[in-house]
């Protein structure tokens, strides 16, 4: 095994270790908390696909966040309220088919605005992203019918069959299977030929065309994947707060998307864990100390940029090998 | 006569008022070298994107294989046969450079959008590429990072990648740029050798290779086409000499 494999299998058990470690000790609320690491770093994977492969710098994954946020409430609404949708299609409390309609959505919306966007580059790819991104954040707020600006709450949280989602650690588990799954999916797609060809367009987009392969159908499938995997982790994220808000689709979230990704380390396989870990953990602990937290992040996040681009698994597995 | 591979027909292009490319004229015939030569900004590279597909000519028609290829990309060019060489190396940095061979051979088999199987260890991808390396001369650096490459190690990468192209045609823009003259020698072999699978437009400045090698030379000043015709043509023709060649030589 080499120092980027164990890096990865260490930060992925610390995880797994955090709920372990805090129901041992009786402090349950650290189990809400892992929870908390495991969605949030789900979430930078999938953003880690677009930003840390394809180089595509979306200020815009809230919106998938989102979208997978409301997949979970809209549908959980209709089941509670038995009002079925147009077409009397029903709602459900389904955990499978919630992830299943949320990935769908995001899917089709990435679609849209990543044909739109990836046509630019640089500065004007982040703007239009972060443009598409607060369309879908006003649109929430003012269309009354689920919450609008107050958010849709899910009074009880969405089922899977066999399991009792409402027990913390289930559900802590649940969101740590598939965080396992999106990382594999990610270190798959990272080796493949579509990946390497998603990673050349990042490195030198006019080499991967003249070798024959445009880049622009490699990175909306790229996009579209990324925004999948985002919004699944926006499932899961509502069902955690048992809430669905407009500011799930803020920019402040895709913010903080980004910000995962570059505390962890770019384009890393685990970075997102480490960033999730980190991030969470900041904002428990200095956010119980004084309300400006974020200053100290923010300090935290200009020391990685300056003195350890790799970030946390840059410092520990060193430079990224690509073979 | 053969039916020419590639050719050009009245390209022209200005970017403002400078015309870079004037009415030029040109055809690329199976088994050839087609050199290019012409001053520092006379539009060979100008020329060498449109026919590329990364500039669009104001005017004129482009055919390969007698296809119009006017309204292709880089791409698609790339994907009908036309493989080329930058003038100022063009390497993925972080891959290696088998890898950045690997990524030629990967188009080349049409599948680069496969998710699952890693592609280090894909003998269909690695074998070839590997291939490539060997012809390239560059076997034994096919585990480096190509951003650590020499530069005349980075000329010879931009040359496997092409090569593992399978390309119909070559367009080679300045290939020996900033390489010893040793490498130039080799590369100069090389290239006699390759024109028979497949003709080469060659865009040259170092006058011993284009002397040795081509079949025919055109002669390009301020984007105007002076002079086309064989090397003992072009070295006996006055208004070469006059704009290029300098009057002693």
């Amino acid at each position: 095994m080499n120092r980027e494999t164990l890096t990865s299998a260490a930060l992925v058990l610390l995880l797994l270790g955090i709920p372990l470690a805090a129901m041992a000790t009786g402090h349950n609320f650290y189990v809400t908390l892992a929870s908390r690491m495991a969605i949030l770093a789900l979430a930078a994977v999938g953003l880690n696909i677009a930003l840390g492969l394809g180089g595509l710098v979306s200020f815009g994954h809230a919106a998938f966040f989102g979208i997978g946020g409301y997949a979970a409430g809209v549908l959980a609404w209709h089941a509670m309220m038995l009002q079925p949708f147009p077409l009397g299609l029903p709602g459900t409390k389904l955990m499978p088919v919630i992830w299943l309609v949320a990935m769908l959505a995001a899917g089709i919306v990435a679609a849209f605005i990543g044909a739109i966007s990836i046509r630019t580059s640089g500065v004007y790819f982040i703007m239009i992203t972060l443009a598409f991104a607060q369309m879908i954040y006003y649109f929430a707020i003012s269309f009354p019918s689920y919450g609008g600006e107050d958010g849709l709450s899910i009074s009880l949280r969405n089922a899977f069959p066999g399991v009792n989602t409402l027990d913390p650690f289930t559900f802590f588990l649940i969101c740590y299977l598939l965080l396992l799954a999106g990382l594999f999916l990610f270190f798959r797609l990272r080796d493949s030929r579509f990946g390497a060809a998603l990673q050349a367009a990042r490195q030198n987009e006019t080499r991967l065309a003249a070798v024959g392969v445009s880049p622009f159908g490699i990175r909306l499938a790229a996009f579209v994947i990324s925004a999948m995997v985002t919004a699944l982790a926006g499932a899961l994220y509502a069902d955690l707060n048992r809430f669905v808000a407009p500011s799930m689709l803020s920019w402040h979230m895709s913010g903080e998307l980004i910000v995962l990704i570059i505390l962890g380390g770019t384009g890393r396989l685990a970075g997102p864990v480490a960033g999730a870990i980190v991030f969470v953990l900041f904002e428990h602990w200095l956010g119980g100390i004084t309300e400006r937290w974020q200053l100290y992040l923010g300090l935290v996040l200009l020391g990685v940029v300056l003195f350890a681009r790799g970030g946390v698994v840059g410092l520990l597995a060193g430079k990224a090998r690509h073979g | 006569m053969a039916e020419p591979v590639l050719e050009l027909r009245d390209m022209s292009k200005a970017f403002g008022a400078l015309k870079a490319t004037d009415g030029v004229s040109l055809d690329l015939k199976p088994g050839e070298i087609h050199a290019l030569i012409g001053p520092n900004g006379a539009g060979k590279t100008t020329l060498i994107h449109q026919i590329a597909g990364s500039i669009r000519p104001d005017a004129g028609t482009i055919f390969f294989l007698g296809q119009d290829i006017g309204h292709l990309g880089v791409a698609g060019r790339v994907r009908l046969g036309l493989g080329r060489t930058f003038q100022i190396s063009s390497i993925a940095p972080e891959f290696s450079a088998l890898r950045n061979v690997m990524l030629a051979v990967q188009s080349q088999q049409g599948t680069s959008y496969r998710f699952w199987k890693p592609v280090l260890s894909d003998n269909s991808l690695v074998d070839p590429a590997m291939a490539m390396l060997e012809r390239a001369g560059l076997a034994e650096r096919a585990r480096v990072p190509a951003a650590e490459l020499s530069h005349g190690d980075k000329r010879r990468l931009e040359i496997a990648i092409a090569l593992a192209l399978e390309p119909k045609a070559f367009l080679l823009d300045e290939p020996m740029a900033g390489m010893d003259p040793e490498g130039s020698k080799g590369l100069t072999r090389f290239l006699d050798e390759l024109r028979a699978e497949a003709p080469i437009l060659l865009v040259e400045h170092d006058m011993d290779a284009v002397f040795a090698l081509a079949d025919r030379v055109s002669v390009l000043v301020y984007g105007r086409m002076i002079a086309s015709g064989t090397v003992s043509e072009i070295r006996a023709d006055a208004n070469v000499r006059r704009a290029y060649l300098g009057d002693e030589s």
